[in-house]
């Protein structure tokens, strides 16, 4: 297990002094273990978690279900890639189990989203089915908690 | 009218309130501030334990258990100890189930001491001890103990302190509130000044899990000869983060713990019976939590302790609990003053060291059971203090 990604993980905010104090490492071993991992593809980048309901209530989220038919000499991939080339696509992954695909796509508005996955998704070769389903609550993501109430239970000042 | 002055014992009315109350009015008294005071972990009971206790609350078993605990439990910790201190105690005689550390502390207490009796307390330390002592009828006689020798109690200390009347140590280590451990070679210098006396002692492990630098735990019960004068106290509340369950135990030699035993029955009657269940997975099966937290802490540890450095606040790195104790003598300032006017300025609460005994005057007690986030936010306020009132 790697602690540094796993402190990165966290919070990627973090400052290579911080990290250094907390691992117990020098400043420069931090900066040559993150060089490293992003050399290696490991890291990939640094984003910011953001409750995006919360920004502007009109901005929608979709989970996209796509089931994907088997084609002679290609694989998913070739889909794959096509789909995650729209800038609308957030996050591509193929699944096992009940279908292939899953996509997330950010909008402005419910009906652009809906509109990207029929006239998009759903005309692109290889595509049989698609199913969309819009997220309604952030309830955690990437470890972190959205609650209104995740405050601290314990009293201000104990023994 | 009745007049509660005259009927109300000289010798409850003088105990002092903790040091620590006082404070925590204070910090009541203002909004939006970020604590760095409290004295339990920030982490949740682990998942399996609070399932074990939803688990047997729907099988109904709600009724007392025996006086000294489920057997299954007392052998759970007999294990526990075995594996971590190396000392065997027998199940059925020499363990008791106690409502959290603080009553195993107290039963031992009032068994041990009676009137005229002296009982060593190293200081700074929990705040308990004292009182305890003084409403047995003995007399708590604190021991300094000093920023030099890394708040370690030494076999100088204490051989100073020690008279005819001394009837028992009481050795709080990991220690709150200043983070210290005593490791094997210490605790040997403090049995070699107890051989061949009666003096009883008092052993509170309660954070014996959170040592760091791999500077695993021992028990002063662990050293040659020393466990025929060794109650060991510890619980669930640190190092399980299971601080509302209110569930410790006691062990030690036969013959205290028989009389330990009457008067926990008479006071308790059984530890809470769904807290003792829980408490059993708990020592069988969360090992794998405990580890990543203690883990946890002294990434958070290290973070602290450079930070006041950073700031000029000397902090010396403590290797135990998961306080760090810097020394706030440089600001000019009282412990008190200072976190007074820190909570008021930068709304950052941290415990004054004068809450912990005398000897803690001059440092503050910041505990690190919070997230990193939080951690490096208060620090932030902390240092941006420092330069307000240089100026």
């Amino acid at each position: 297990m790697n602690k540094l990604l796993d402190l990165l993980r966290q919070n990627a905010r973090l400052s290579n002094a911080e990290l250094a104090t907390m691992l117990g490492i020098t400043e420069a071993e931090v900066a040559a273990q993150i060089k490293q991992l992003e050399a290696d593809g490991i890291l990939m980048g640094y984003t910011a978690i953001i409750n995006e309901e919360s920004v502007d209530e009109t901005r929608v989220t979709a989970i996209i279900e796509i089931k994907v038919a088997p084609m002679k000499g290609k694989g998913f991939d070739d889909l794959a890639h096509t789909i995650m080339e729209y800038d609308e696509v957030d996050s591509v992954f193929l699944l096992s189990g009940a279908y292939d695909l899953s996509v997330t796509v950010t909008g402005t508005s419910l009906r652009k989203v809906a509109l990207f996955v029929s006239e998009r998704l759903s005309a692109l070769d290889g595509v049989i089915s698609t199913a969309t389903h819009f997220i309604l609550k952030r309830y955690k993501e990437k470890n972190h908690v959205f609650s209104e109430d995740s405050t601290d239970e314990r009293s201000l000042v104990s023994p | 009218m009745i007049d509660y002055d005259k009927i109300l014992p000289e010798h409850i009315t003088g105990i002092q309130p903790s040091g620590i109350r006082k404070f925590f009015d204070i910090a009541q008294q203002v909004e939006g501030v970020i604590s760095l005071s409290v004295g339990e972990p920030d982490f949740k009971t682990p998942w399996a334990v609070r399932k074990e206790a939803i688990r047997v609350l729907e099988k109904g078993r709600t009724a007392y258990t025996a006086n000294s605990g489920l057997i299954e439990l007392r052998r759970a910790i007999s294990d526990y100890l075995k594996d971590t201190i190396h000392t065997e105690y027998s199940p059925d005689k020499e363990i008791i189930v106690t409502v959290g550390g603080s009553e195993a502390i107290d039963m031992a207490l009032r068994t041990l001491v009676q009137a005229g009796d002296e009982v060593l307390v190293p200081e700074p330390s929990f705040v308990c001890y004292s009182p305890l002592v003084s409403v047995c009828g003995g007399t708590p006689v604190p021991i300094v103990t000093k920023r030099e020798d890394n708040f370690r109690l030494t076999a100088e200390a204490l051989k100073e302190k020690i008279t005819p009347k001394t009837k028992a140590l009481v050795l709080p280590f990991p220690n709150n509130p200043t983070g210290a451990v005593m490791r094997r070679e210490h605790l040997e210098q403090i049995a070699d000044v107890l051989r061949g006396t009666d003096i009883i002692v008092l052993s509170d492990e309660i954070y014996s899990e959170m040592t760091y630098n791999g500077a695993k735990h021992v028990s002063f019960a662990e050293i040659d000869g020393m466990r025929e004068r060794t109650i060991v106290i510890n619980g669930f509340s640190k190092a399980f983060a299971m601080t509302g369950w209110r569930l410790g135990y006691a062990a030690g030699p036969q013959p205290i713990m028989k009389q330990m035993l009457k008067l926990h029955q008479y006071c308790i009657m059984s530890s809470p019976t769904v807290s003792q269940y829980a408490a059993i997975t708990a020592l069988r099966s969360c090992r794998e939590e405990v580890d990543k937290m203690i883990e946890e802490y002294d990434m958070r540890r290290r973070l602290l302790v450079k930070g006041f450095n950073d700031m000029g606040l000397d902090c010396f790195e403590p290797e135990g609990a998961f306080y760090v104790f810097p020394c706030i003598k440089s600001t000019g300032m009282t412990s008190a003053e200072f976190c007074e006017k820190l909570i008021y300025g930068k709304k950052v609460a941290v415990v004054p060291g004068s809450a912990f005994g005398e000897s803690g005057e001059g440092f503050v007690r910041v505990s690190y059971a919070y997230s990193v986030q939080h951690l490096t936010t208060a620090l932030g306020r902390i240092r941006e203090f420092l330069e307000e009132i240089k100026k």
